[in-house]
């Protein structure tokens, strides 16, 4: 057997291609594992070498959640969103604390050990940006993070805010409390009472355990099925007011202009949305049966049915919901389709128990107008798969 | 018969004083906030005004200020950018954003309240150094900003009565949001009917 220069020459390369990147690579799975013991217990977990689920930066102020990667409901901390005003604060536990002040009968100081002593409760919640859409353009090389990667889903620990306003005797003329945040932006939104009532929590706790840095280490409130922005994380302070503050954040930003020429402001509600994850951008599909399957939440409770269209919204069916629906969370759908090879829209449809459906592109624009798509943009999203199998976001013109 | 009956009811009682003490108006925990403490955080501006320092500023004083601390970011007459936008009203004072992509949100022709400039540059501003302008640097600098958007007289005098009384542009275009309000919901009577299908 002849071996040419040329062929030495490219295997010594790749030789040293190959140890260039030992140094980084996990090692090589074993041809049979039954017949080489594996490695010790270690301390702190670690995903299987060739699972690689990456958060996407959009800038130095976000980064989405890769749902195309992950499967269930919940959002692994270290891939749920973020999104930050002045940066993520490094804030020691020790010398944390909040303050309630205001139109209170005691203004108080709790530290992170005081909050943890009251009697406390989880919940699985989803938390979403408002500004959560990123499908405007002509772009089909899009994946369903980019398309909505600024929603998460954690189970979320903490103290009912309504306990800690029994503690510090919340005057009833107090219809809107000041939450401010302890890092660079200082960040401040004006929340109703009400919700403090109803489902409010200063959480501290994410998926069994702190709080990640990104989600407001070490507490933060939470405020289910509201829009991103007003759940202030690195909370410090906490002010009752008989009115709101009328805050940069609650004017300037997070406000929607309308199309009769108003803006809409305290919009906190997020409406129901979903979002096929399989087949998605950039997966290729082989003929066959396929589940697609994706995610749906709403602010307003739970999600009622999901609705599911294979011939670019012509006709609907009802998706399988994963047990157990709860509220305000990410809920799986799942829809059998046995795709026989040809062009196909595929897309979905959330409606929640309250009776509110996810509009269409062209209804949230008559409402809305044509250019204000910056919050609360919750459109029937779709996934144009190709007769090769290739699947891609399928873009419609903002216009 | 009644014996176990009157059992029962003991042990109701029983329950209920339990589930009482498991819920107490009050536990006790934390402290009382000093009033340094709170005047070390209590730095929001109202509305209304309320919480504004002592201090006035002027236009020609922050000029300088906003040239040093400022214009990297947002131009040199606060409309180049790259970052937002602050100066500038739309022709007529018209409120064109949901059908215009092109027309910026300034401190003109978008901000409601006069009083959130002073605040929010106090709070976080500049990012390079955030919280570091001195009460009477931000006073100048709101009056520069309100006077390039001709919101005020170049000469104006911006202090704590005078901020709150500037008149904005777009302070009557905001509206609470009504998508979940419908009759004979509790607190929001004869509002305009939940939209139940298309977008909102």
């Amino acid at each position: 057997m002849k071996v040419s220069r040329r062929d030495l020459l490219a295997g010594a390369a790749g030789v040293v291609a190959l140890g260039a990147t030992t140094a980084t690579q996990p090692p090589e799975a074993p041809a049979d594992p039954t017949k080489v013991r594996g490695r010790p217990s270690r301390a702190l977990g670690q995903r299987a070498p060739s699972e690689k689920p990456q958060r996407q930066p959009r800038g130095a102020t976000s980064s989405g959640t890769p749902h195309q990667d992950l499967c269930g409901t919940i959002t692994p901390s270290d891939l749920h969103f973020e999104r930050h005003h002045g940066g993520v604060p490094d804030i020691d536990p020790k010398s944390y604390s909040l303050l309630i002040h205001g139109m209170v009968e005691r203004p108080m100081m709790f530290t992170l050990a005081d909050l943890k002593r009251f009697p406390a409760v989880s919940r699985v919640h989803f938390l979403e940006c408002s500004g959560n859409f990123g499908g405007r353009g002509a772009a089909t090389d899009l994946t369903p993070q980019q398309i909505a990667g600024l929603t998460s889903t954690s189970e979320w620990t903490g103290v009912p805010l309504a306990t800690l306003f029994r503690e510090v005797g919340v005057r009833p003329q107090a219809t809107w409390f000041l939450a401010e945040g302890g890092d660079a932006a200082v960040l401040t939104r004006s929340i109703p009472v009400a919700k403090a009532l109803d489902d409010a929590l200063i959480a501290y706790g994410q998926n069994g355990e702190a709080i990640r840095p990104e989600q407001g280490y070490p507490a933060r409130l939470f405020l289910p099925g509201w829009e991103g922005n007003s759940n202030v994380k690195w909370l410090r302070r906490i002010e009752l007011s008989d009115r709101p503050f009328m805050t940069r954040e609650e004017t300037s930003k997070y406000t929607e202009p309308m199309a009769d020429g108003s803006a809409r402001m305290f919009s906190f509600l997020m409406d129901a949305r979903s979002l096929i994850t399989y087949p998605a951008y950039p997966v290729t599909l082989t003929r066959g049966w396929i589940e697609i399957n994706g995610i749906a939440w709403t602010g307003s409770g739970r999600i009622a049915r999901v609705d599911v269209s294979t011939d670019g919204g012509a006709t609907w069916t009802a998706a399988k919901l994963q047990e157990p629906v709860l509220p305000k969370a990410h809920t799986r759908f799942r829809h059998l389709w046995n795709w026989s090879g040809g062009d196909a829209v595929i897309m979905s449809r959330a409606s929640d128990e309250t009776g509110y459906a996810q509009p269409t592109r062209e209804a949230l624009i008559k409402s809305r107008g044509v250019s204000s798509v910056g919050y609360h943009i919750n459109p029937i999203t779709g996934w144009r798969v190709r007769p090769d199998g290739t699947v891609v976001y399928h873009a419609e013109p903002w216009s | 018969m009644m014996r176990r009956i009157g059992i029962g009811a003991v042990c109701a009682i029983a329950i209920a004083a339990v589930s009482a003490a498991q819920t107490p108006a009050r536990f006790g925990i934390g402290r009382p906030a000093t009033p340094e403490e709170i005047a070390a955080r209590d730095i929001d501006i109202g509305p209304d005004g309320a919480g504004l320092p002592p201090g006035r500023g002027t236009a020609a004083d922050g000029a300088p200020i906003y040239a040093a601390r400022c214009a990297g970011c947002h131009g040199k007459t606060g409309k180049e950018g790259p970052n937002d936008v602050l100066v500038g009203r739309l022709p007529g004072d018209e409120f064109t954003f949901a059908r215009d992509p092109k027309a910026p949100k300034t401190i003109g022709s978008y901000w409601p309240y006069a009083t959130t400039v002073f605040d929010y540059i106090r709070r976080a501003m500049p990012p390079d150094k955030p919280g570091s302008l001195k009460d009477e640097e931000v006073y100048n600098l709101t009056a520069y900003l309100l006077a390039l958007n001709d919101l005020i007289p170049a000469d104006a005098v911006i202090d704590a009565a005078s901020l709150p009384k500037v008149k904005m542009p777009a302070h009557d275009r905001f509206k609470p949001d009504t998508r979940t309000e419908r009759p004979g919901r509790p607190g929001r009577p004869g509002g305009p009917g939940r939209s139940r299908g298309p977008g909102r």
